[in-house]
């Protein structure tokens, strides 16, 4: 019986095989542990699927990237015929493609990190001290840093502290910062984003982790009510200095009530900053600003997006403005606009577009509100044609907005309906196929620059 | 010593208490008034009938605890001690509001008076006020955060999510839950079930008890037990009130859910009449001194009137403020 890499999340498609427990020769049964495999989110534990000897260990300890479903090991299992065994083990370090096996990304033959580093130079940027870091990590540096720097940041949600986090971000912090500032909460989000809103009109500055989104509907009420409008109806007495953050929008194949879009619900009220980053690099420099920020701040990370990889500044003064976009790439035939993982979805459409003779600019809009409306303007006035993409629903939202401004401040200067490539709206299905017809694809992108550049 | 001060107040200091009390009364009927003249708009919850709660409890803080509560929220931000020229401005919605005239009577606030508010949602406040205790004590502040909710926010969920954090953590917070016995039109019989409404707090680990609230000193003696468990045990602390409210839940209740006779039978236990009685009678204070508050509040609320009605306007520009900082 064969011993393949198991699939242990939702959205691993490599492992890495931490340790052995068994060696070649021994007998094990069903359930017993054979392995450590450490996975995106957690490190976790591989039993033997039956009673047998172990014949064969194909993968040595210490193999990092392992595709899921790559055999691992030999299990001889009584009435059966032991299988061919491959000639040699496979080497430490195997090497996988760095951008995974994942649909979303295997496309990519445009890496956001060279994209960056042209914004970068374009800008003129100061120097900083850089290193490759997933977005992930980025992340939980931006936390560590900020928290170092001010005693009254800390970080409160399901998970954060013990088990280091559902998906990682805050792995590490609890032992860094103790148990009085990296709080494990019960399941009561209403309960508990209340607390952080209270702890925050008292001069706190709260992180307050969702663990999804999806489990922010629980404490709507708190967010809406309470942390955006009490600045104003205080008649500016008391402002809430939270940031609300944890991943938004669908992950891979969670269904309905896990794989929802919140940015339109969110950039619907006055009083809530949005941002959402679509890369390791402004991800720091957002969270960071974000957490500095005195106003109540709905950042939105994207779990697709946790283990990307771009060169991340090491300064602890590195930040990214609040509404600023950037103009990832730059050209001149049609106005190309998303944000989080949307981006990434346009530059996987990007090879075929650029095929077809056109050349876009595309903006990653980063801050939702505020938007970075001179630089939507000033790019659509130069190019004349306009795309939005979204993964949200399309009815009554933020691309709709998005639309209404463009319109209404550049209406002159359009030479073609505005697109808008939106989430289908219908509550997000299971099964794979209908999942990627859900969300807004390459092919529908590419359809859309076609048709505002009047390209059969 | 008298039995029913066992906290021993001053004459001077009863005074000043029956003083804020009477002051919340006056205050009140003049907003019931104003609003009658339309001059004070939208929703209007009067306190009229709980003022023992209010400065029973304000007998016990200590001036760096924090206060926060629901909509009903005149006579807390009075007893506070926010001049009630900002508090009238705010229900005239004028300029010199204490929100600038742009709260309402269900929105008002005062960082200096650590009075947190002021909120318009149903038991929301009391995950707020958890956190500003929280604040506290990550702070290793000396405060306790007083959290008022009625009976009607009992029966909401969050409520029960904030005791359990409350207690959980060890959180300085007093929960004092004013059952004036109706959540708006709906009589406590039949919203919440099961027995008294403290109960619920305590199988989360918070003690507690149900005091009468319509008498001042026992609002008092029990209020400076908790403050004293509190700072004692780290731990959170539940009263509730056992209180009335003589007047509609909003100023458009018809009051049809309950009958005259029943107000008329609450009012023989009218909390200012009460406390005024004994400070008469146990206390042996002149009546000539009590009148002379009295006349003093008047006047103040005369003041306050006209203050609140010759306050201009907020600018338009102020449409556009405030809503980020």
């Amino acid at each position: 019986m064969k011993i393949l890499l198991p699939a242990l999340s939702p959205t691993m498609e490599t492992g890495n095989l931490v340790k052995w427990l068994v060696k070649e020769g021994d007998i094990v049964v069903s359930g017993d542990i054979l392995a450590e495999i450490e996975t995106d989110k957690a490190t976790m534990e591989l039993e033997s699927p039956d009673d047998g000897k172990v014949e064969k260990i194909l993968v040595k300890e210490g193999t990092e990237n392992i595709s899921v479903n790559t055999e691992i090991a030999l299990l001889k299992v009584d009435g059966e015929e032991i299988e061919e065994i491959p000639e040699k083990p496979i080497e430490k370090s195997l090497q996988v493609s760095s951008n995974g096996s994942d649909p979303l990304t295997t496309e990519v033959n445009i890496s956001m990190n060279s994209l960056l580093n042209q914004t970068k130079e374009n800008s003129g940027e100061k120097n900083w001290s850089e290193k490759e870091i997933s977005m992930r990590e980025a992340l939980n540096q931006a936390i560590e840093e900020e928290m170092k720097l001010d005693k009254d940041v800390f970080l409160l949600g399901e998970e954060v502290a013990e088990y280091d986090g559902a998906y990682k971000v805050t792995q590490g912090l609890l032992d860094k910062f103790g148990s009085k500032r990296v709080l494990d909460t019960p399941i009561s989000e209403h309960g508990f984003t209340g607390l952080a809103i209270g702890a925050a009109m008292a001069g706190l500055k709260p992180i307050c982790e969702f663990m999804t989104f999806n489990f922010s509907m629980q404490a709507i009420d708190q967010i809406v009510n309470s942390a955006a409008k009490s600045l104003y109806m205080s008649g500016g007495e008391i402002n809430v200095p939270i940031v609300f953050r944890g991943p938004n929008g669908a992950a891979a194949r969670v269904g309905a009530q896990h794989s929802q879009c919140f940015i339109s619900w969110f950039s619907h009220i006055p009083g809530l900053i949005v941002i959402a980053p679509s890369n390791a690099r402004d991800a720091k420099g957002l969270l960071k600003s974000s957490i500095r920020n005195p106003n109540p701040v709905i950042f939105l990370e994207h779990e697709l997006l946790y283990k990307e990889k771009t060169n991340v500044p090491e300064e602890n003064d590195f930040l990214i403005p609040i509404g600023k976009g950037n103009l990832i790439k730059d050209g001149k035939d049609v106005t190309i606009i998303g944000f989080s993982m949307t981006v990434q979805r346009i530059l996987n459409a990007l090879p075929s577009i650029e095929k077809l003779g056109i050349s876009p600019d595309i903006i990653d809009l980063r801050s939702i509100k505020p938007l970075d409306e001179e630089l939507i303007y000033k790019s659509v006035k130069k190019t004349n044609r306009v795309v939005i993409v979204e993964d949200g629903f399309g009815s009554t939202s933020f691309g709709s907005h998005l639309s209404y401004l463009i319109q209404s401040n550049c209406f002159d200067f359009l030479d073609s309906e505005i697109i808008k490539v939106s989430g289908k709206d219908v509550p997000m299905p299971y099964a794979e196929n209908l999942e990627k017809l859900a969300l807004p694809n390459t092919d529908e992108i590419i359809s859309a620059v076609k048709k505002v550049s009047y390209i059969n | 010593m008298n039995k029913k001060n066992k906290n021993n107040f001053t004459n001077d200091q009863l005074l000043k208490f029956y003083e804020k009390m009477f002051l919340i009364r006056k205050f009140e009927e003049k907003a019931a008034q104003l609003y009658g003249a339309g001059k004070i708009g939208g929703f209007c919850h009067l306190y009229i009938g709980q003022e023992a709660v209010v400065i029973g409890i304000l007998s016990s803080i200590n001036s760096e605890d924090t206060v926060i509560t629901a909509y009903r929220d005149h006579g807390h931000i009075l007893a506070r001690g926010v001049d009630p020229k900002l508090v009238m401005s705010e229900l005239t919605g004028r300029k010199d509001g204490i929100s600038k005239g742009k709260g309402g009577s269900m929105h008002m606030f005062s960082k200096a008076n650590r009075f947190y508010g002021g909120h318009g949602i149903v038991g929301a406040q009391v995950p707020l006020g958890v956190g500003i205790g929280f604040a506290h004590k990550y702070r290793n502040e000396k405060k306790i955060s007083r959290v008022y909710l009625g009976d009607g926010a009992m029966s909401n969920g969050q409520v029960f999510e904030a005791f359990n954090l409350a207690s959980l953590w060890e959180l300085p917070v007093l929960f004092i839950i004013e059952n004036n016995k109706y959540g708006m039109g709906t009589s406590i019989g039949r919203s919440a079930a099961g027995g008294e409404l403290f109960e619920r707090a305590t199988v989360f680990g918070i003690k507690g008890e149900k005091v009468d609230g319509m008498n001042f000193f026992n609002v008092s003696e029990s209020a400076i037990r908790a403050r004293e468990y509190i700072e004692k045990n780290s731990k959170p602390y539940i009263i509730e009130m056992d209180t009335y409210r003589f007047r509609g839940h909003s100023m458009s209740d018809p009051g049809l859910y309950r009958t005259k006779d029943e107000v008329n039978k609450m009012k023989e236990i009218d909390p200012v009449l009460m406390m005024k009685e004994t400070l008469l009678n146990d206390y042996k204070i002149q009546e000539d001194t009590i009148k002379d508050i009295e006349s003093d509040i008047k006047k103040q609320i005369k003041d306050v009137e006209k203050f609140s009605l010759e306050s201009p306007l907020p600018d338009l520009k102020e449409l556009y403020t405030e809503v980020y900082l």
